[in-house]
């Protein structure tokens, strides 16, 4: 038996779809205010412009690269599920779950570097607003690369194709977050 | 049913991305701050309009699914234009934000004095704490 979320579109569209919709749209509302409240207390405080000239800014280029990539990867997958070819939206999937582990090695090797230098979560209001953003986005890269895997698992075995698709849109809005905080992280110094 | 191949599309756009990663990463390097605040963040718009249409598809989908997407940011606006004047500025008409300012004033001292002493500029590697 099928769950409701495939099955159901009373909406116009599947209800799995809006749903990943929906996470998305409290999602802006998450990393928003948090965007948002980074960016004012930037304005207000110039010194938080020397705080900034210690991060590190080629990680974050590296970073920058990965997730873009890896979201190419996803929507490839996407491509190979339309087509109906399972295996490929797998192999896909999988290389962009590799994309997350790269993401993530770099970011414990930037954090590594940057906690013994002094810079912690309480250092200051910067390294605070630092280590709750990219910790919060972290925490999205590692939960939507354990639910990609399962995906994957399915999609090899030509099930639930669609779900390619939702955990997709998912990975997109991910990078997108990225895309912005790079540039407020590490490129505003 | 089987749908068409767009992989070719999907590079080309990935490869346009990739272009405009490079500028927003030389952009700031020039060091001038129009052209900062036009490579870093103008682009970081235009990179999440390509992967919100074109990986994301939101142009495909029900239209009320955008109204959705605008609908959570205009709540971000809201609480911008709610809170940001007080945390921009540390004083108005009626009021002062006296440890803001204060915050302000010793850490910027403590910053030109470390870069006047010579021993860390701003891209030392000891933080101002």
């Amino acid at each position: 038996m099928k769950p409701i979320a495939t099955t159901r579109s009373i909406t116009g569209m599947p209800t799995g779809r809006l749903a990943v919709w929906w996470l998305i749209a409290s999602e802006i509302v998450i990393f928003g205010g948090l965007l948002a409240s980074y960016l004012m207390h930037r304005i207000g405080h110039p010194e938080f412009g020397d705080y900034a000239s210690h991060t590190t800014t080629w990680m974050g280029a590296v970073n920058t690269f990965i997730l873009l990539t890896s979201s190419l990867m996803a929507v490839l997958a996407h491509n190979k599920a339309e087509m109906g070819d399972g295996k490929g939206a797998a192999k896909f999937l999988m290389l962009t779950v590799l994309g997350a582990l790269a993401f993530l090695g770099v970011k414990s090797f930037e954090w590594y570097g940057e906690i013994t230098h002094g810079y912690v979560l309480y250092t200051n209001m910067f390294w605070s607003f630092y280590y709750t953003a990219a910790g919060i986005h972290a925490l999205h890269v590692i939960i939507g690369a354990i639910i990609m895997v399962f995906v994957a698992k399915d999609a090899a075995a030509g099930k639930e194709l669609q779900r390619v698709e939702y955990i997709g849109i998912y990975w997109h809005f991910v990078d997108l977050v990225w895309i912005f905080l790079f540039p407020l992280l590490y490129i505003a110094k | 049913m089987a749908g068409h191949d767009h992989q070719q599309h999907y590079i080309k756009i990935y490869v346009v991305l990739l272009v405009l990663f490079l500028i927003s990463v030389a952009g700031p390097e020039i060091g001038i701050q129009w052209v900062t605040l036009v490579t870093a963040f103008g682009i970081a718009f235009v990179k999440a309009y390509l992967v919100i249409v074109h990986f994301m598809h939101i142009n495909v989908e029900k239209k009320y699914i955008t109204y959705l997407m605008a609908t959570s940011l205009l709540f971000m606006g809201l609480f911008w234009a709610g809170v940001a004047p007080d945390v921009m500025r540390h004083e108005g008409q009626n009021w002062t934000n006296d440890g803001a300012k204060k915050e302000v004033s010793q850490r910027m001292a403590e910053i030109e004095a470390r870069k006047a002493a010579g021993g860390h500029d701003a891209h030392g590697k000891k933080a101002a704490h």
